[in-house]
């Protein structure tokens, strides 16, 4: 025991019972990208029903489930997977550590994702359909007026925070712990510290949003009032215990972007990351914020204006950490020697959407506008463009980055810019019209419009069905590098990356790091 | 930090292959699915299955069998001493994050109570900017705590109510408060206070005990922990006997019940967890486990119990007295 | 040299078509609106403009921002031979641009303060409306003083067949009500918001009014216009399968032509107090019994009563058997299911007219019939 210079096991038992990190990674990859592809399918039934007015193909109930379904599949099985399985394939290697701090925790924490999200789904064929509350799931839809499967619905709930916290604790204790001597905490790859502050907040909310669904539990089926005024709960109660889980939710899905950011750009710019210690302070204050400006989702439930005001000054304060985030990355562009290889591109585009997105969540935090903004399909184009341009591009660019040190195979260069450029432009022609019905007066979730929000529907149809397409071609570029790709044994795939993860052999081995490396004290962080 | 070369370097064990992590999510899901078809088929169907139930005690059996063996397993590599001292450090760090973990799953029914209490009743009552007006639905609720009459019941029951009937939430006749209490040596919160204060106060000299490589001594005041913890446990059960019994107050007696059985039970059952996790320590240092220098289960458990006592002294400060 | 001017053409190509396109839609009229309307109130253009203020404030950074990037992706590539930089850190610049967007900020909280303080300001109102949000209708009334109390329900006009696309779709198609709201110019009204089963929200652009009807609790929010006309708007928060079908209209008139309608409204309802004390034939509840199913019950038990989201009503054990039980669900409904209580919906007269239609129509041969004053004993229990 304890002897690993060896290989994989073979068969499915390799997947089943691992303790690797590089494959419970993968695992973790593969998954999300599947949960990918069931919302973007919901998302796709959803643009269907609404390319016209009137109702097409679905009926109302069954639009409610798509756009509840799509929600919370691609915010807990799409985009909290692929940030931990890039966590568990590259943390490690960026510490210099053998492994994750603890590997059989780490494979059940993968392992409890699947079946859950496979009971959420079938939900799909219980009486009474699926849930149909939305993603925030708001008593008393949830409780009183929510159909059987609820129940499911809640302790899927539970499973998913279980496996965050999991994934979490075994994330900070990796990161404390087992960083290779001389690897100190202002060394670190930036990825490692937004991971380590996304892992923090994950531990903070996570049993908050348990703590709520219980009490949706208890009222459901124990005779509770926690949501009822008749018995003196409040329905608003619900909204506050879920923002607070809610709000940190949304930083720890950009986080991690920002952490993969900030290694593409300077690899590409060939030019060290700008202002490093100022990007983790920015990071840090960024989730300390989180913490106090939930309720500027709640600005028309009727708070007393004192608490309206508060929330508003917080939220507006995100801006500076946020803005001096990407003041950075445009200073580590400046004066590089800028190539422009699929990673970069994407990371690109992140730059310039994900700032579109970061101002209308301003405009969205200013409560008094946001009596108009609220609720609309203004909200919608906001949060998928910090959401979509901001975490599935950078995550798609921290594959097309990392693919060749994964399997030691180029992916094609031409492709992957292809699909760039078709998610980029089918991107912008699904959300970016969708700003315009908001403000028009659209609401949000609803599954027919008025005739005056016709053309612009029928544009953002198209544009995600564009995007979704675009979708494929990536798919089929990673299986074909995976399978056929153009054989890279560099251990530097791209010349100006930085890093420990470039100094070990490619592919990397199954075991790296089995005695720490050294870390040259002179050596600035990578 | 200085560099060890790699011939000082202690090897972290990395764990071959393990099966515990899908059995034991076999057994996770059997049980959420049995817990959740129990539930519906009370709620929504006629009469709870007893193939839910079957479902539901299967799952938390297999659940349980495989806990037991992952953590024989680790405890039998600590002892087969492949476990480097970097190792025990991420055990610890493991330890402490997940007690912060439940310390915010407390915070939220924390939370809730501060809220209903602090906000909710007063506006409920047509008081306070936020609440004027909400006299013309509840008219004649006076809001007190520990709430006397729900808002419901103050407008004359569930059919009167000026929002669709969602059941029905009759207040407690009497509540565990203090102000209740027929004499304040009959207050069983009272005595679980002291109760639960002073397994804390056992459980360190258990440690102190341990520390010295005084077994006896350690062996002696864990015993008596457990025991303390066990007490807590009846004498919490029979309180909540009084409640339904006596008292009139129920999980439906509105929100003083919710909160009341939501923040005393969680409580309760994390007392029942520390109590086991400290049972099986006591055993396995009957079984010679433990040493001066290497009892991380004897010290996780602990600090686990130190906090199950932390977040008692809150209970009793915001639940009970206050 | 070529190449790359290709290449940049490629990267301006995205957001381009997306402008062009935008423009050349907007440019359709008012069909396409782009923009978020002034409305009519002052609040709400106080809302507009505060809106351009930041809207103008963030697309300034936004081209400093993007001008600066795009201007290293032109000038900074690798391609034209540029060499990178070694800089990495620059305190002063750092605390430079912490500081400056920190005072754009306190900039716009200014405006943001006194317009939400504006929004705020719900005293001094002339009258009240309570507004209550029904699963999947609004009901407005009118709290007055003196003289009758007026309510009504507000329903979705559009028929189904034009929402199933078998028929042409109508000018107001999904903003139209059976009956709106009506409010005086020129008055300051508030309303008070609060809902009967889940959260709804009231929402109407042009009087930038949106407020959350909570069950159990009541909101306030007014308005004040001199602008007359028809002001459209939908619920604008997720409250189950009918969510986008529940519009709001609003209609605004003269003081005068106000004060009639509303003198109309009252005589209706004391003409229905009236009717309370009176006794019906059979014919005569049956007549009306349909007419208020239709409305209110045919959605869910289906034209025929062979049911739907309900149960059936042809052959139902309940239409069927003893009346109190029949009554006893029409007035309270069945809790936890989609059979609301319809007792604070209808009147007592509808009620019973319902009742004796259910029980009297589809095959249902019951003969019986139910009367307003039997309604109102059962009521009071
Ligand atoms: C990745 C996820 C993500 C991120 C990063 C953000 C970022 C921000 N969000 Fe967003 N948001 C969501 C996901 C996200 N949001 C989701 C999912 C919802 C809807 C949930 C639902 O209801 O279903 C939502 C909704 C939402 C609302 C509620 C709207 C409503 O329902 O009425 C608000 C209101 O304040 C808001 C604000 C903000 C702000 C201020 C930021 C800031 O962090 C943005 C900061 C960035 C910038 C400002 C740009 C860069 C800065 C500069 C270049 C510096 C200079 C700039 C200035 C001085 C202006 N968001
Ligand atoms: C990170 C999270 C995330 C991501 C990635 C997305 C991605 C997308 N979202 Fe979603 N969305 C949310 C999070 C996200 N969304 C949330 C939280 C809500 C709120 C829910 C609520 O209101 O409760 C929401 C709501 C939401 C709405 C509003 C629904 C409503 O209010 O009723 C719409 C409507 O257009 C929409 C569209 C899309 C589209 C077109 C994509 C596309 O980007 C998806 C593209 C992906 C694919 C299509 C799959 C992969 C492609 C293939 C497998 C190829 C095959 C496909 C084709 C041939 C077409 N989303
Ligand atoms: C939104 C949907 C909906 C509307 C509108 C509705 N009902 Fe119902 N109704 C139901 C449902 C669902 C049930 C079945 C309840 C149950 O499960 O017991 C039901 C059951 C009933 C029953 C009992 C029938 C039986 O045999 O079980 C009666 C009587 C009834 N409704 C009367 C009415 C009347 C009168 C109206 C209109 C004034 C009305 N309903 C409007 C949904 C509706
Ligand atoms: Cu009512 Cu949405
Ligand atoms: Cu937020």
């Amino acid at each position: 025991m304890g002897d690993h210079h060896h290989g994989p096991a073979k068969g499915i038992s390799r997947w089943l019972f691992t303790t690797n990190h590089k494959d419970i990674g993968t695992m973790y990859l593969w998954f999300s990208f599947a949960m990918f592809i069931l919302g973007g399918a919901f998302a796709m039934i959803i643009r269907a029903e609404l390319f016209q007015p009137g109702m097409q193909l679905v009926d109302p109930a069954f639009f409610n489930q798509m756009t509840t379904l799509h929600g919370l599949v691609m915010v807990f099985g799409a985009i909290m997977p692929s940030f931990v399985g890039l966590a568990n394939w590259m943390i490690p290697m960026m510490i210099g550590a053998p492994d994750m701090a603890l590997p059989r925790m780490n494979n059940w924490s993968f392992w409890i994702l699947p079946p859950a999200f496979l009971l959420l789904a079938s939900t799909l064929f219980m009486e009474g359909g699926a849930p149909a509350f939305g993603w925030t799931f708001y008593a008393p839809l949830s409780t009183t007026y929510a159909p059987p499967s609820v129940t499911i619905f809640i302790f899927c709930i539970h499973v998913l925070g279980l496996s965050s916290i999991m994934g979490s604790i075994n994330i900070i204790a990796t990161v404390m712990n087992m960083r290779a001597p001389g690897m100190t905490y202002m060394k670190m790859p930036l990825f490692v510290w937004t991971w380590l502050i996304t892992a923090f907040l994950l531990v903070a909310v996570m049993p908050v949003l348990a703590g709520a669904v219980t009490m949706m539990l208890m009222d459901i089926h124990f005779g509770t009032s926690f949501f009822s005024a008749a018995g003196g709960g409040d329905p608003v109660l619900f909204q506050h215990i879920f923002w607070f889980f809610g709000h940190p939710e949304v930083y720890i899905i950009i986080l991690p972007a920002f952490g993969v950011v900030s290694q593409i750009i300077p690899a590409f710019s060939r030019k060290p990351l700008f202002g490093y210690d100022s990007m983790v302070y920015a990071t840090a204050s960024i989730a300390f914020l989180s913490f106090i400006v939930w309720a500027h989702h709640m600005y028309t439930v009727g708070m007393p204006i004192a608490g309206e005001l508060f929330f508003m000054y917080a939220t507006m304060l995100i801006a500076v950490p946020t803005g001096v985030k990407v003041f950075n990355w445009i200073s580590t562009m400046w004066r590089g020697a800028l190539t422009f290889e699929t990673p970069m591109l994407f990371c690109m585009g992140f730059l310039v959407l994900f700032t579109i997105g970061g101002f209308t969540g301003l405009m969205l935090s200013i409560a008094p506008s946001d009596f108009q903004y609220h609720d609309s399909y203004f909200v919608v184009a906001h949060f998928h463009y910090v959401m979509v341009a901001g975490a599935v591009f950078s995550m798609t660019a921290a594959v097309y980055y990392w693919l060749p040190k994964w399997c030691g195979r180029m992916y094609n260069e031409t492709m992957g810019k292809t699909h760039f450029w078709i998610s980029f432009i089918g991107f912008n022609l699904t959300f970016f019209p969708q700003h315009f019905v908001g403000l028009a007066g659209m609401p949000r979730r609803i599954p027919d419009y008025a005739l005056q929000f016709a053309d612009f529907n029928m544009m953002s149809s198209i544009g995600a069905f564009i995007y979704g397409a675009s979708q494929i071609l990536f798919l089929y570029n990673v299986i074909a590098t995976i399978v056929s790709g153009k054989p890279t044994s560099e251990e530097k795939v791209w010349d100006g990356a930085e890093g420990l993860e470039w100094t070990v052999p490619t592919p990397a081995p199954y075991h790296t790091f089995e005695t720490p490396p050294k870390i040259d004290p002179a050596h600035a962080h990578s | 930090m200085s560099n060890p070369t790699s011939t000082e370097y202690e090897k972290y064990y990395v764990p071959e292959q393990s099966k515990m992590a899908v059995m034991a999510t076999i057994g996770l899901i059997l049980s959420i699915f049995g817990a959740a078809s129990v539930m519906n088929d009370k709620t929504f169907g006629d009469g709870i299955t007893s193939g839910s139930w079957t479902i539901l005690i299967v799952g938390l059996f297999w659940f349980m069998a495989v806990l037991f063996a992952w953590f024989r397993q680790a405890i039998r590599e600590n002892i087969a001493g492949m476990n480097s001292a970097q190792l025990k450090k991420s055990y610890v760090l493991g330890m402490f994050w997940f007690i912060f973990s439940e310390v915010m799953f407390f915070f939220a029914f924390f939370g809730a109570l501060f809220y209903v209490r602090t906000l909710v009743g007063p506006w409920l009552a047509g008081e306070g900017e936020g609440g004027r007006m909400n006299g013309l639905l509840w008219e004649g609720f006076e809001y007190n705590w520990p709430m006397a009459l729900t808002p419901q019941e103050a407008v004359g029951g569930a059919a009167s109510q000026p929002i669709a009937n969602n059941g029905s939430f009759t207040s407690a006749e009497t509540t565990m408060a203090f102000s209740d209490a027929a004499a304040w040596y009959k207050w069983l919160p009272l005595w679980n206070t002291i109760i639960l204060l002073s397994s804390s106060f056992t459980c360190h000299l258990a440690h102190m005990g341990i520390l010295d490589g005084n077994k006896k001594k350690f062996n002696l005041w864990l015993g008596i922990t457990v025991a303390l913890g066990f007490i807590f446990i009846c004498v919490q059960f029979y309180e909540y006997y009084e409640a339904y019994a006596h008292f009139g107050l129920t999980l439906n007696s509105g929100i003083y019940g919710s909160t009341f059985f939501m923040l005393t039970g969680f409580h309760g059952f994390h007392v029942f967890m520390g109590m086991t996790m400290l049972a099986i320590q006591l055993m396995r240092s009957l079984k010679g486990h433990f040493t001066a220098d290497d009892h991380f289960g004897f010290e996780a458990s602990s600090w686990y119990w130190h906090f199950v006592d932390v977040v008692w002294v809150f209970l009793f400060l915001f639940v009970y007295i206050l | 040299m070529c190449f790359e001017a290709k290449r940049l053409f490629r990267l301006a190509l995205g957001p381009v078509l997306m402008l062009v396109s935008a423009v050349a839609l907007a440019a359709g009229g008012e069909v396409n609106q782009v923009n978020m309307s002034p409305g009519v109130t002052e609040v709400s253009q106080e809302i507009y403009s505060l809106h351009m203020i930041i809207l103008g404030i963030c697309t300034i950074i936004g081209i400093g921002v993007f001008g600066v990037m795009f201007y290293s992706i032109y000038a900074h590539r690798k391609s034209r031979g540029h060499e990178p930089a070694t800089f990495h850190e620059s305190t002063k610049v750092e605390i430079a641009w912490t500081i400056i967007p920190f005072f754009i900020l306190i900039g716009m909280a200014f405006p943001a303060t006194s317009t939400l303080l504006d929004i705020y300001d719900n005293d001094d109102a002339e009258m009240d409306v309570l507004i209550t949000g029904y699963q999947w209708k609004w009901k407005y009334e009118y709290l007055n003083e003196q003289g009758e109390n007026v309510s009504f329900f507000s329903n979705l006009r559009t028929s189904q067949s034009e929402i199933y696309n078998t028929e042409q779709k109508g000018e107001h198609y999904l903003l139209e009500v059976d009956e709106p709201l009506v409010l005086p110019a020129d008055t300051k009204v508030r309303f008070l918001v609060t809902a009967n089963d889940v959260i709804h929200s009231w929402w109407v652009p042009e009087l930038a009014v949106k407020k959350d009807a909570i069950p159990g609790f009541i909101n306030e929010a007014w308005t004040r216009t001199t602008v007359e006309g028809v002001y459209r708007g939908q619920c604008a928060e997720l409250c189950g399968k009918d969510h986008g079908f529940m519009p709001i209209v609003v209609n605004v008139v003269s003081k005068d032509e106000y004060n009639e309608w509303l003198g109309t409204k009252q005589s209706e309802a004391a003409q229905i107090k009236e009717l309370m004390a009176q006794t019906f034939t059979l014919d005569e509840l049956m007549e009306r019994g349909k007419a208020v199913y239709d409305r209110n019950c045919l959605a869910c038990h289906g034209a025929g009563g062979e049911g739907g989201v309900g149960t059936a009503i042809a052959g139902s054990a309940i239409a069927t058997g003893e009346l109190g039980g029949h009554l006893d669900i029409g007035v309270n409904g069945v809790p936890g299911t989609a059979m609301q209580a319809f007792g604070g919906q209808l009147n007592d007269v509808d009620m019973a007219a319902v009742i004796t239609y259910q029980r009297n129509a589809f095959g249902n041969n019951m003969g019986d019939m139910v009367q307003p004053i039997d309604v109102f004993n059962f009521k009071k229990g």
